[in-house]
Formats: C-alpha cells, sequence, structure tokens
C-alpha cells in the first residue's frame, strides 16, 4: 500500500447553516422586519424579559417571537399573554437553535406584516454561539444573580453578541452586585459593547433599551431604502 | 453539547468529498479556531460515533487548534490574542474586535490512499466552495 495522499478541501462544516441564514438574512431586510435574538443561561429571566418586551413594543409596533425550547411549551404560553403571535419551536434535545429551524418555523408568517422579530435560543451559553440565524443583532442576557464573572466563563458568546443586557437588577443589591466588574469582564471579551441596566420585573431602565431597539430598526429601513428605493412601492 | 451534531457535519462533508473524488479517506484535518465555540476534547469523542456505519468508520480526525488572532490598530500589527477573556493587543493593551483568525470550523484536508485514486480523479482548481 503506498503512503497516504493529503488532499486539500477547505471546507466550512457549517455551510449549510451559514446558507441558509445568509438567506434568512436577506429575507428580513427585504421585508423591513428587524430580528432580535436572545441568547442566555437557563434561568437569567429571558421570558420574562422578552414578555415585557413585547408588551411594550405592541402600542408603537407589530412585534412577534419565536422560542426555542427543549421540551414544554410553557415560554410559548407566557409569551402568549402579551397577545403578540408566538410560535414555539421545539427542539427536543438539541441543546440550540439552527437556521432551518428559524426558517421552517417562519414559513407561515408573512414577515412584511411585522417590524420586530425576537427569537429566543434554548437557554444555553455554550452552544448556539456557532450558529448564525440570520439576525440582525443577537443579545446576550445575564442576570446580576448569576455573578459578575459570568462572561469571562463564557467568552465565546458574549464576544458573539452584539448587545449586553444585565437583568434582574431590583435584586443587585440584595445580592450584592458589583456593576464595575460585571463591566469589565464584558468588556474584556468584547470591547465596545453596548451594555442595558434594567428590570423587566420593575420596568427600570426599559425605555432606554427600547428606544435603542427603535432607533436599530430605523436604521436598517434607511440603510434599506438606499439599497432598492423603489422595493417598498413595488411590493 | 453540541459537538455530536458537529462530527455529524464533518462526518457528512468528508464522506461527501470523498465520494465525489472516488477516494477512500483514513483521516480528516480539521481546523478548528478558538472562537467557534466547538471543545476539541468532546468533538473527538464525538467523531468515532458519528462515523460508525458510514464510509468513514475507523478514520482517525486530526484537529489543529487555531489561536485568536485579531488586529491592533495601535501598532498596525496583527498580534495573536494570549487568551479569550481578554480581548486587547498583548503588547500595547488597546482593546481589539478585529479578529482575523479564531472562528474556523473547517475540514481543511483528507488524508487519502494514493493507490485508491482513481484514474477521473477531480484536480484541486475545481474544487469548488
Amino acid at each position: 500500500m503506498s503512503e497516504p495522499r493529503l488532499v486539500e478541501v477547505r471546507r466550512n462544516v457549517l455551510k449549510q447553516n451559514d446558507v441558509i441564514a445568509r438567506a434568512l438574512r436577506e429575507q428580513f431586510r427585504a421585508a423591513g422586519v428587524f430580528v432580535v435574538s436572545l441568547v442566555s443561561s437557563p434561568g437569567s429571566g429571558k421570558t420574562t424579559f422578552l414578555e415585557k418586551t413585547l408588551t411594550q413594543l405592541q402600542p408603537r409596533y407589530r412585534v412577534a417571537a419565536l422560542v426555542g425550547d427543549l421540551a414544554t411549551e410553557n415560554d410559548a404560553v407566557r409569551l402568549a399573554r402579551s397577545k403578540a403571535p408566538v410560535k414555539q419551536i421545539t427542539t427536543g434535545t438539541l441543546c440550540h437553535l439552527e437556521a432551518a429551524m428559524v426558517q421552517s418555523a417562519l414559513q407561515e408568517w408573512d414577515l412584511h406584516q411585522l417590524d420586530f422579530l425576537f427569537i429566543e435560543n434554548v437557554g444555553n451559553l455554550v452552544c448556539p454561539s456557532s450558529y448564525d440565524l440570520g439576525e440582525n443583532l443577537r443579545l446576550v442576557l445575564m442576570s446580576v444573580t448569576e455573578g459578575e464573572d459570568k462572561p469571562l466563563k463564557y467568552p465565546t458568546i458574549f464576544n458573539s453578541a452584539d448587545v449586553a443586557v444585565v437583568t434582574k437588577n431590583e435584586l443587585a443589591n440584595a445580592v450584592e452586585f458589583d456593576w464595575n466588574a460585571a463591566r469589565t469582564s464584558i468588556q474584556s471579551v468584547r470591547p465596545g459593547m453596548q451594555i442595558f441596566r434594567l428590570s423587566a420585573k420593575t420596568g427600570e431602565g426599559m425605555d432606554e433599551y427600547l428606544n435603542f431597539l427603535s432607533q436599530k430598526l430605523a436604521e436598517q429601513r434607511a440603510v434599506a431604502q438606499v439599497l432598492s428605493p423603489s422595493v417598498r412601492q413595488v411590493q | 453539547m453540541h459537538e455530536l451534531s458537529i462530527a455529524m457535519s464533518i462526518v457528512d462533508a468528508a464522506v461527501e468529498e470523498s465520494q465525489r473524488r472516488g477516494v477512500q479517506v483514513s483521516a480528516v484535518h480539521l481546523r478548528l479556531g478558538a472562537l467557534s465555540g466547538v471543545v476539541k476534547d468532546a468533538l473527538l469523542f464525538s467523531y468515532e460515533v458519528a462515523c460508525q456505519d458510514t464510509p468513514l468508520e475507523g478514520s482517525q480526525l486530526i484537529v489543529e487548534e487555531l489561536p485568536v488572532i485579531v488586529f491592533c490598530a495601535q501598532c498596525q500589527k496583527e498580534r495573536v490574542l494570549q487568551s479569550v477573556q481578554l480581548f486587547q493587543c498583548p503588547e500595547c493593551g488597546t482593546p481589539t474586535m478585529d479578529v482575523r483568525q479564531g472562528k474556523e470550523l473547517e475540514v481543511f484536508a483528507l488524508e487519502v490512499q494514493e493507490d485508491e485514486v482513481q484514474e477521473h480523479k477531480v484536480q484541486e482548481s475545481e474544487v469548488k466552495e
């Protein structure tokens, strides 16, 4: 038998996911919908935070949410209280969402009827970091009860996110949360990342974050307008 | 733990490439960036499972781990990060998010048995992404 030969193939393992994610992003842009994905550890308050986000954006915007969960539909039931359209993606044993799941969940929805779409990933700070879902903004959530060094323990996911939200601020004093230490850890793994500190429960700090989202939606639409000024009229 | 599904994607990709070329694969070379979100040991463990009952059964996974390389705007140079917990230039301390390497999750090459390569082998230049 001869010597083994090395054949260069250079193939991105997640190519299939990336191709679908790119198509989704293009679809979102064309429809004028701004898509935010949420990642966090289990129990950080993602669902409460999302419920408040949906409720407070609703008077001004058309909003909807996709929720990834391992086995239950509890989150979707809770989010349905906001009266926004909510769809559950039950992942079974899979610890993260993939672009294909988002694509298939969105099939029956007319994205042109939406301003904001939120995608709540499975509670997990490891696996979701590898998968692009076509989102415009990835938001990483951490609560004050989790400790200031969470970003240092999960640098990859914090590094892959665009914005950090520190929640459950109403408990900050009780758990002696060190805000400066938290900010330092976040900036260490993701320099320049914008951070919002808020309490979904009391509403403190929510306005600043919601205004930021409004601004992002306006920016995206301004860019879409410049790129293809006639798109909206044609449709 | 998403390494098993990653391992299965690696096996799928390698099987497809080997069938296209009509070769038998003895090893798969993978480039794995420190920011890929994939753990090498978990991947090696999963690879064996993922290979079962496929043409790659018995093959080896060889992982080349790549550190994060960033560009420092201050030094105007590419620098290797000492740690993924600290995104700043190791020389001058300037924070940077200009990542030039580290997100790779790529089947880079296949080790194949030369004598099993068939006549109509695909030219390297024809190989597309």
